[in-house]
Order: structure tokens, then sequence, then C-alpha cells
């Protein structure tokens, strides 16, 4: 499977992703942000950062470069895209997944391991994450803290678009597992067509055993379950 | 000829920047304060000869596709000569 992942001025999280996905046996090259085409992807991953700067609000800016045209379009015709912490909060400004990241509860950047409690484990992003099990993830972040409305809030439970809740060891949504306020212990959601998904947490920082946990392999094998079920690629 | 825009959290959204330097006018003893919300100034200089009327219209759509979030803020626009 081959994965595209975007590269922003200022991306931190690129050639992680790359490892990632290469560790588990797959291929991957970066698209650069002025770039129009997506090439032969088989999914999309939109990586963390600081892209141009978090000028303005995170990821306002980068909505508007020329490959997130593109990512829009690819998403349009259902191809997979999975944005991480900084590719999150791209997804949720260029209106691909509801909602928004704003500044963490405690005004403090976290970078720690976390606990996250699968959801929905029967979409493209989940499928793979054994029932019942609490991921252990690291998340790095200060603009984590997801808000939505009331009204999106109902319906992305109404849909079960809610993929990852942060929890605490023994999967309780509790107020103290939530490190950054946000609204339902909300870690990660998906759009209607649960083909496009955002979490906070990093799974490419989880991958191997060397880094402490291989709990993001989950979320990855998913995507590529997922995508060989599906058997086409919706090239961009 | 200036645009003016003053950029704030919503209401209902959490704004922990706000609590925190409410808290600290309170510690310094200002008293009577009863809510600070911390949001963005931004000023937008246009060309002499701008329309009036035509920059508002631009500039309020510019306000609510890119320079502020619907989801998480308000913002207010006056333009100036």
């Amino acid at each position: 499977m081959h994965f595209a992942i975007l590269q922003f001025p200022a991306s931190n999280c690129d050639q992680d992703c790359v490892h990632a996905v290469r560790v588990l046996g797959h291929t991957a090259s970066y698209v650069w942000h002025k770039d129009t085409s997506l090439g032969a992807a088989d999914a999309v991953i939109v990586p963390g950062g600081f892209s141009y700067g978090d000028y303005l609000r995170c990821g306002a800016i980068a909505r508007f470069s020329p490959v997130m045209q593109a990512v829009k379009a690819y998403a349009d015709q259902g191809g997979l895209v999975l944005g991480i912490c900084n590719g999150f909060q791209i997804l949720c400004e260029a209106g691909l997944l509801p909602g928004a990241l704003i500044r963490n509860r405690d005004l403090q950047f976290h970078c720690e391991q976390v606990h996250l409690k699968t959801t929905n484990g029967e979409t493209p992003f989940t499928r793979r994450t054994p029932a019942g099990r609490v991921l252990r993830i690291p998340i790095a972040h200060g603009e984590g803290c997801y808000f939505a409305d009331a009204e999106t809030l109902a319906t992305l439970q109404a849909h079960r678009q809610v993929l990852w809740q942060y929890c605490d060891a023994a999967g309780e949504l509790t107020e103290k597992a939530n490190p950054n306020g946000s609204v339902l212990n909300i870690a990660g959601i998906a759009n209607e067509r649960f083909n496009v998904a955002g979490l906070m947490p990093h799974p490419d920082r989880a991958s191997e055993g060397l880094l402490g946990s291989e709990d993001g392999r989950f979320i990855f094998d998913s995507m590529v379950e997922a995508f060989r079920q599906r058997g086409t690629s919706a090239a961009a | 000829m200036k645009a003016k825009i003053v950029i704030t959290p919503k209401k209902a959204v959490l704004d922990p920047q706000g609590k925190t330097v409410q808290n600290a006018l309170e510690h310094m003893g200002y008293a009577g304060v009863t809510g600070v919300h911390v949001g963005k100034y931004l000023e937008i200089d246009l060309a002499a000869g701008t329309d009036r009327a035509a920059a508002e219209k631009a500039l309020h759509e510019a306000c609510h596709r890119f320079l502020s979030n619907p989801v998480i803020e308000d913002y207010r626009l006056e333009v100036v000569d």
C-alpha cells in the first residue's frame, strides 16, 4: 500500500509518518504543499507539526494550500485521509471534519503518553483494534482541546463519528484522563462517510517497540485492511 | 483607508487565556472584573480610493472564510479613513 504524506513549511512529523508506514511494510512518498496532485496514493496522511508557524490559527493557512485542494477532491472521491495532530487541525479548518481544536484547558503544551478508548471499532481507521483494547499513544500539542457546538456533538454521537476518546488505563472516560479539556474527552473523529479521520495523539510515534508502544499500528493496519478490502485505488 | 478587525472567542467556547488574565487581575487587586476575553486584532491597510462598500463586503467574506473561524470565534469589522 502506498501512502502520500503531505509536507507543509514547518511540518515536523512527516518523516515520522514515512518511517512508521515503512516499518509496517508499506511505501510512502512526500507531497509538497505547493503540489496540485497527490500522485498514485492509496491513502493520504496529513502529518503533525506547526504548518505555516501556526500563524493566525493552527491549520488556518495550510488549508488554503494547493495540495489541500487535491486532498479535498481525493476525499470527495472516497479516498482515505488521516490527519494527525496538526493534520487534524488542518482537516477541521478545511471543513473536511467538523469542529475545531483550541488552546489546551490549562494553557500547557502536553507531551506525554495518553490512553485512548476506541469508541467505534467498525471504521476504516479502527477496525483492526482488538475489542476492549485501550491504546497507549503519545500526544504533543498545545492546541488540542476539541470543541464543537451542541448540535454538531449530537450529530457526531448519533452517527458514531467519535472514534477515540481519552480514558484512563482501565478504559474509563474520566476528567483526569482528559489532557486538554476536549468536550466528551474526544481525541479523534471521522466524517460522516468514514473516509476522513483526525486525531491529536500520534500513532506515528507509537508503531514500534523501540518507541515504547506499538498501539499506533492498529490505526495504520486498519487503513490498510480497509483499502485492500475495497480493492481499488481512489487516486486523485 | 484601513480595516480594523477584532476577533474574540465565542461565549460558549473555553477561554483559558481570558480566565488566567482575569485571575491575575484579581490577584493584583483590580476589583470588579467579571470577565476577560482574549482575542486578536488585525489592521489591514487598503489602497487609497478603495470603494468602502466593496471593501467591507470582501473583508466580511475573508473574515468568514479565513481570518476568523466561525466555529469558535466572533469578529467585528470596521473600515475607517
